[in-house]
């Protein structure tokens, strides 16, 4: 009966489930790093004075943030090889998880940032703190405690979002699930496992970012 | 608070409006499934469709209870099951084989409807009892095996090789040291062709596009994979051509519900006829362009 | 890249009646989910013994999962249990019930936003629970809820292009059947996608500015 669950599954084919949830991983740790490290130059761009940067910084952010992720991923896993230059499920899937999410990661940059009242930035320029001390010591510690939340929930929907890989055939934890489904013939069971799995990820990194937000609203207090 | 009012009263409105057509829309079939799934048939209803191919009556008596075969099918692959968006309808060789079943079984090929499916939906939905068969480039293998019935092969897949036009290279044995074969990274291709022409050097692409590119590029003589693909790469430009003949078997078979012994007879008997009235040759050189071998 | 044939009439057209199938499914998960969230954010906020512990596990469940994975599970799993869906309303489904979750969360923190001085001054001026939930603090927490709530939208309606898993004929389907005809077709025809998505998601957040700045 194949409503029937059946947690055997879970041990029968336990070096599947653990493949994808590696990659899974994999892919959102990989994402989350290239989309802060890209975040950060976009974020840079848009408060730049520099006119050119800025309208570019702008433009990235309200166009990808207004197109489907899926989208983006599509441009990586069809649009580029159709120019001549092969990408597989994973490569694609975790870069244009990348460029996704680097969107909504420069936005909280640039918002805590912002988020740093301008006369303080002046006052500290003023008793003699050079540009980069300014950063350090006072915008930086203040913005963090909206960019850090901010970037820990960006974490959590790339773990979510990975699963985009399964439609792109990128070996995560849904693309194995749909094998051992074939092989088991108990839909039920195999993405009920799986759920628990994206669980396991999501779940103590809502609570992580939920305490993290809570510290730091009382520390303002 | 009363704009904001207004506004959520207009959009339930709305709301209901495209539920109504979309309820409506359905039971309509012009070219795009507005409410339904992606449907493309004569007869659909559509929300709940599938019907039950239960054990106790097996699939032949629900086809013949409901009066139409339920396909799954492609529509995103060339030659097999391509849904075209000037007309609406799917085309390929799966497809007019799945009518033809129709045909032979409920007298009218008209009687039935195709349902899209993707590798991933469609043994859950042939196991559910939405669709009564799978005719959708699905490679008869023993993994599969053991969780759905396969009728004869219906089509001979195989590996084979795709050269330029007048190309030295007529077949594996001129795949020689020094010659240049792409093939698709991973795939049983790869594996197959190292075997078979060890002396040649293979080159491995992200998927069989690629690789057509590279071949049309010049950075290899042959390009090898599946014969279905190849003839759509030769359909799409005719400088192309397959040469050697299909070197491995890859056979396509149309997947049943496990278990069902009597449809499978039912479906092996109508492939015999269709082999043997001539029907089946006329279909494969339709689409692709030449004989069956 | 072949822009004259990605753009021919049929074509052009095969991808707007992809994207009606979008609009046609956001607004129906929009309306949908909009009800649901708002009648669990209240019954969360409400701290009714019980019950709200439930609907708290349960919306914290469904927010954390994939949104693909519930989709899949609608089309593919609940028929092994009876309830079968076409891809059209699996996908209604899985939407409403994820930004459901995600809207009973942005109803919830409207609802703590409002100043407890309101709500006391309410009570002891003799009005019930449910009268003050009604007049003074719901009123106030739509409010705030827009702009997230606007927000929540747009990922909705972004969020349908999940359910080319499951063949529901929307936009990025159509998109990628065109990638069957031809791949030279498939730049040409996400540009067109995302002309789309972004001229409608746009004039949403245009909206959302709008209302918030009246309602303030």
């Amino acid at each position: 009966m194949p409503g029937k669950f059946d947690i055997h599954v879970l041990f029968n084919h336990w070096d599947r489930f653990a493949e994808g949830f590696i990659h899974t991983i994999e892919a959102s740790v990989l994402a989350l790093i290239g989309s802060f490290v890209l975040g950060v130059i976009i974020a840079v761009m848009r408060i730049s004075p520099i006119r050119v940067l800025n309208v570019i910084g702008t433009v990235y952010v309200e166009f990808i943030r207004n197109i489907p992720l899926l989208l983006v991923v599509f441009f990586f896993f069809l649009g580029i090889p159709s120019l001549g230059l092969p990408l597989d499920g994973f490569t694609s899937g975790t870069l244009g998880l990348m460029v996704y999410t680097a969107s909504f990661i420069a936005e909280a940059i640039r918002a805590g940032i912002q988020s740093v009242p301008a006369g303080q930035t002046e006052a500290a320029r003023a008793t003699g703190l050079s540009y980069i001390q300014t950063m350090l010591h006072i915008v930086l510690p203040q913005a963090i405690k909206i960019v850090l939340p901010a970037i820990g929930n960006q974490f959590i929907n790339l773990v979510k979002n990975s699963s985009i890989l399964a439609v792109v055939t990128g070996m995560d934890l849904m693309y194995y699930a749909d094998l051992i489904n074939s092989d088991t013939f108990l839909p039920l069971t195999v993405y009920t496992i799986v759920a628990v799995f994206y669980l396991v990820l999501t779940l103590p990194l809502s609570f992580a970012v939920h305490y993290m937000e809570r510290r730091f609203r009382s520390a303002d207090r | 608070m009363k704009k904001p009012l207004r506004w959520s009263v207009a959009f339930v409105l709305l709301a209901m409006c495209l539920v109504f057509t979309a309820c409506g829309g359905s039971k309509s079939e012009p070219t795009a499934a507005t409410g339904g799934g992606s449907t493309d048939t004569t007869a659909s209803g559509n929300k709940d469709e599938g019907g039950d191919t239960a054990a106790k009556g097996g699939t032949l008596e629900a086809i013949k209870a409901r009066g139409k075969l339920i396909a799954g099918v492609k529509y995103d692959t060339k030659l097999f099951g391509l849904k075209d968006p000037t007309s609406g309808k799917v085309e390929g060789f799966d497809i007019d084989i799945a009518k033809a079943l129709a045909k032979k079984i409920l007298g009218d090929e008209t009687k039935i409807e195709l349902k899209e499916v993707t590798s991933k939906t469609r043994i859950p939905l042939l196991q559910n009892g939405d669709i009564d068969l799978i005719v959708a480039t699905m490679t008869i293998t023993e993994e599969r095996k053991q969780q759905v019935d396969f009728s004869d092969v219906y089509f001979k897949a195989g590996q084979s090789l795709l050269v330029k036009k007048g190309s030295a290279i007529q077949g594996l044995e001129d795949l020689k040291k020094g010659v240049k074969v792409l093939t698709v990274k991973g795939s049983t291709s790869a594996k197959n062709i190292r075997e078979k022409a060890p002396d040649a050097t293979v080159l491995e692409f992200e998927n069989y596009q690629d690789a057509f590119t590279a071949l049309k590029a010049g950075q290899g003589e042959a390009l090898t994979t599946d014969n279905a693909i190849l003839l759509g790469m030769q359909k799409q430009d005719p400088n192309y051509v397959l040469v050697g003949g299909t070197f491995t078997d890859e056979p396509y078979g149309i997947a049943i519900k496990k278990g069902d012994a009597e449809f499978v007879k039912t479906v092996n008997d109508l492939l015999k006829e269709m082999k043997d009235s001539g029907e089946y040759d006329k279909l494969y050189e339709q689409w692709m362009g030449v004989k069956p071998e | 890249m072949d822009f004259i044939g990605a753009y021919s009439l049929p074509n052009v057209k095969f991808l707007l009646e992809g994207f009606l199938v979008t609009i046609e499914v956001a607004v129906l998960s929009i309306v949908f989910s909009f009800v649901l969230g708002t009648v669990l954010g209240t019954l969360r906020y409400a701290k009714i013994p019980v019950l709200s512990r439930i609907v708290a596990a349960i919306v914290d469940i469904i927010r954390n999962l994939p949104l693909l994975l519930i989709i899949f599970f609608m089309y593919i799993v609940l028929p092994q249990l009876g309830i079968k869906m076409s891809p059209f309303w699996a996908t209604v489904v899985g939407l409403t019930l994820f930004e459901g979750a995600m809207i009973s969360e942005i109803v919830r923190g409207g609802l703590n936003s409002v100043d407890r001085g309101q709500i006391e001054a309410a009570r002891s001026s003799g009005l019930s629970y449910m009268q003050t939930l009604r007049h003074i603090i719901l009123p106030q927490a739509l409010r705030r809820m827009v702009p997230p709530l606007v927000s929540q939208f747009i990922s909705l309606l972004k969020d349908t292009s999940l359910a080319v898993i499951i063949s529901l004929p929307e936009l990025m389907h159509n998109v990628q059947i065109l990638q069957g005809h031809s791949p030279n077709y498939v730049i040409p025809a996400l540009i067109f996608a995302a002309a789309l998505y972004f001229i409608v998601n746009y004039i949403l957040s245009i909206i959302a500015r709008r209302l918030e700045a009246k309602t303030l």
